[in-house]
């Protein structure tokens, strides 16, 4: 039994077996006491004092910045921008970038898996512009062909949002492949890497992505906090999302101009606990670093989906290639309702999620309303995965003689 | 939390899995779609009046064992009632999943859907049990 869940006090109190990761993951102490630490010791505005206390808190705010930027590759470290969430983060690029730069006849693409903040957000620009909307679809493997890619990024393609991997399936996306044939279509690529930073090493020049975005709180940091990293020049290039304080660089009273990046796209008190608890969380994570984190997921998440299997009852909705696989399983009691399976699970001290995620038209076209969905990181344990297989026999045998074959 | 199958009891888990409430009506007075966008369930309610009586009642859609038992089950209870005695049994329905009467007498007129009185001990499936009752509350308005 590997040693982590000792650092996380949730998991130690509760008798809890936590396999809904993927939604938002334990904190451990750590990041709980920097957060606690910073409220003790530090707390004042950023930006806004001339003594001292904001000035470290200033200081320890614009630290973090520059840890995230080192943290995913990024050259410059006002390319790194706080938001509220993910969510916040795509919609500062489709209404900062995407309803300024799109004209009539443009399209942006997008995969039919993406999260509601990855698509949505389109639709608006896609309405507002006159652009076109359209989709990447999975194969049988609930993966996105090569085919798929070259057949629907085309010349008149502007935008590209593509998730890193998928929350529902687990997929872990060529990101790569897509950034380069987009990049060689005059397309601009969102990464949404809100599943994937994680589990995996992200690196943003590696991969050439143009926007990232991400999510504090699925990273171990506080629930509240998300991040936009963006190529300077674009950002420079973009107007501002949200107007007002701390944003500005002088005000007049019918004109304003802004600040220089990254200010220009943080308006107002940020979430300061948050980022400090971000920096800790990225301190957790290098200090056990990625390949330890990828080794036990490997482990675990192998053993889940070997033990699932094994349930000739179950549905399970995964690539057959593991390697093109993270660390979330959907599945399906089949003739049982998920939410129904996730409340027998629940009464055994089983957390998993239950419902679209967030993610209807996926659903849709695979022909589901809903699934379960067990998403793991690197506390959890084979002993979970036994937990989990017990509560799913206990709940398919109390629906076993109802079950309509 | 106590044992599941005070909830999952047999009387539910029948009308959830294969109801025979679930067909179309052949002309319906009323047709109105009940839809929970957080968990997706949806179901979509007929009504046949005869003058001040709901003469028939049917329902399609998809969603989890409760809220298609509970939807089953409130088409026994309000089939043959009159529009004031259907209110005044849907308001007793909700007051007693809200916890808000427990009063035996007042239960009764429940019928068989007394049998999601212990629903009450599970919030995050209370809207599941109240969907059907909802949608046909305001239809009933």
């Amino acid at each position: 039994m590997n040693n982590f869940k000792k650092d996380f006090p949730i998991l130690e109190n509760k008798e809890i077996t936590y396999l809904d990761s993927g939604a938002t993951t334990q904190k451990p102490i750590q990041v709980i006491e920097a957060v606690e630490e910073f409220y003790k010791k530090y707390n004042a505005n950023p930006h806004r004092g001339a003594y001292s206390l904001s000035m470290e808190a200033t200081e320890m705010y614009e630290n973090t910045r520059t840890k995230i930027a080192k943290f995913i590759n990024a050259k410059h470290r006002e390319e790194i921008i706080f938001s509220k969430n993910a969510t916040e983060s795509l919609n500062l690029i489709a209404y900062s970038y995407g309803l300024d730069k799109l004209q009539k006849d443009d399209e942006i693409v997008i995969s039919i898996m993406e999260h509601h903040s990855n698509l949505v957000p389109w639709q608006k620009v896609a309405k507002t512009t006159g652009a076109k909307l359209n989709y990447m679809y999975i194969n049988d493997e609930y993966e996105l062909s090569d085919e798929e890619i070259e057949s629907k990024i085309t010349d008149k393609t502007k935008i590209v949002g593509i998730t890193h991997v998928s929350n529902v399936l687990g997929t872990i996306n060529n990101v790569e492949k897509i950034i380069k044939y987009a990049h060689k279509k005059g397309a601009v690529v969102v990464v949404d890497a809100s599943q994937s930073i994680p589990h995996m090493k992200i690196d943003v020049q590696a991969l050439d992505a143009d926007f990232l975005v991400f999510s504090g709180h699925k990273m171990l940091a506080p629930l509240g906090l998300g991040g936009v990293y963006g190529k300077r020049e674009i950002l420079n290039d973009m107007t501002p999302f949200l107007m007002g304080g701390d944003m500005i660089e002088y005000v007049h009273e019918q004109t304003t101009t802004f600040a220089p990046l990254p200010n220009k796209f943080e308006a107002g008190t940020q979430n300061v606990e948050g980022v400090i608890g971000l920096g800790a969380a990225i301190d957790y994570i290098e200090n056990i670093g990625y390949d330890k984190i990828q080794e036990i997921e490997a482990e675990v998440v192998g053993y889940a989906k070997q033990e699932l299997a094994k349930l000739d009852f179950l549905k399970l909705y995964i690539t057959p290639n593991s390697k093109n696989h993270s660390s979330v399983i959907s599945f399906n009691i089949e003739g049982v309702h998920p939410h129904d399976v996730a409340s027998i699970l629940d009464n055994e001290g089983v957390c998993v999620r239950s419902g679209n995620h967030c993610a209807q038209p996926l659903l849709r076209y695979i022909g589901m309303d809903s699934t379960c969905r067990a998403s793991f990181y690197f506390y959890n344990t084979k002993e979970d995965v036994d937990k989990l297989v017990c509560a799913l026999k206990k709940a398919y045998s109390m629906f076993e003689k109802y079950i309509v074959k | 939390m106590e044992d599941l199958t005070d909830i999952y009891n047999e009387l539910i888990m029948e009308h959830s899995m294969n109801s025979y409430n679930k067909r179309k009506l052949s002309c319906a007075d009323f047709c109105e779609i009940g839809h929970n966008p957080n968990c997706g369930d949806e179901i979509t309610l007929e009504i046949k009046m005869n003058g001040n009586v709901i003469e028939d009642m049917a329902f399609s859609g998809h969603g989890c064992a409760i809220s298609q038992a509970s939807t089953s089950i409130m088409i026994d209870t309000l089939k043959g009632k009159t529009i004031d005695e259907a209110k005044e049994i849907i308001k007793t329905f909700i007051e007693m999943i809200k916890r808000e009467t427990t009063d035996e007498e007042e239960l009764k007129k429940l019928e068989d859907a007394i049998a999601f009185k212990n629903v009450s001990n599970m919030p995050a499936r209370v809207k599941c049990a109240l969907l059907a009752w909802h949608t046909v509350e305001g239809i009933l308005k």
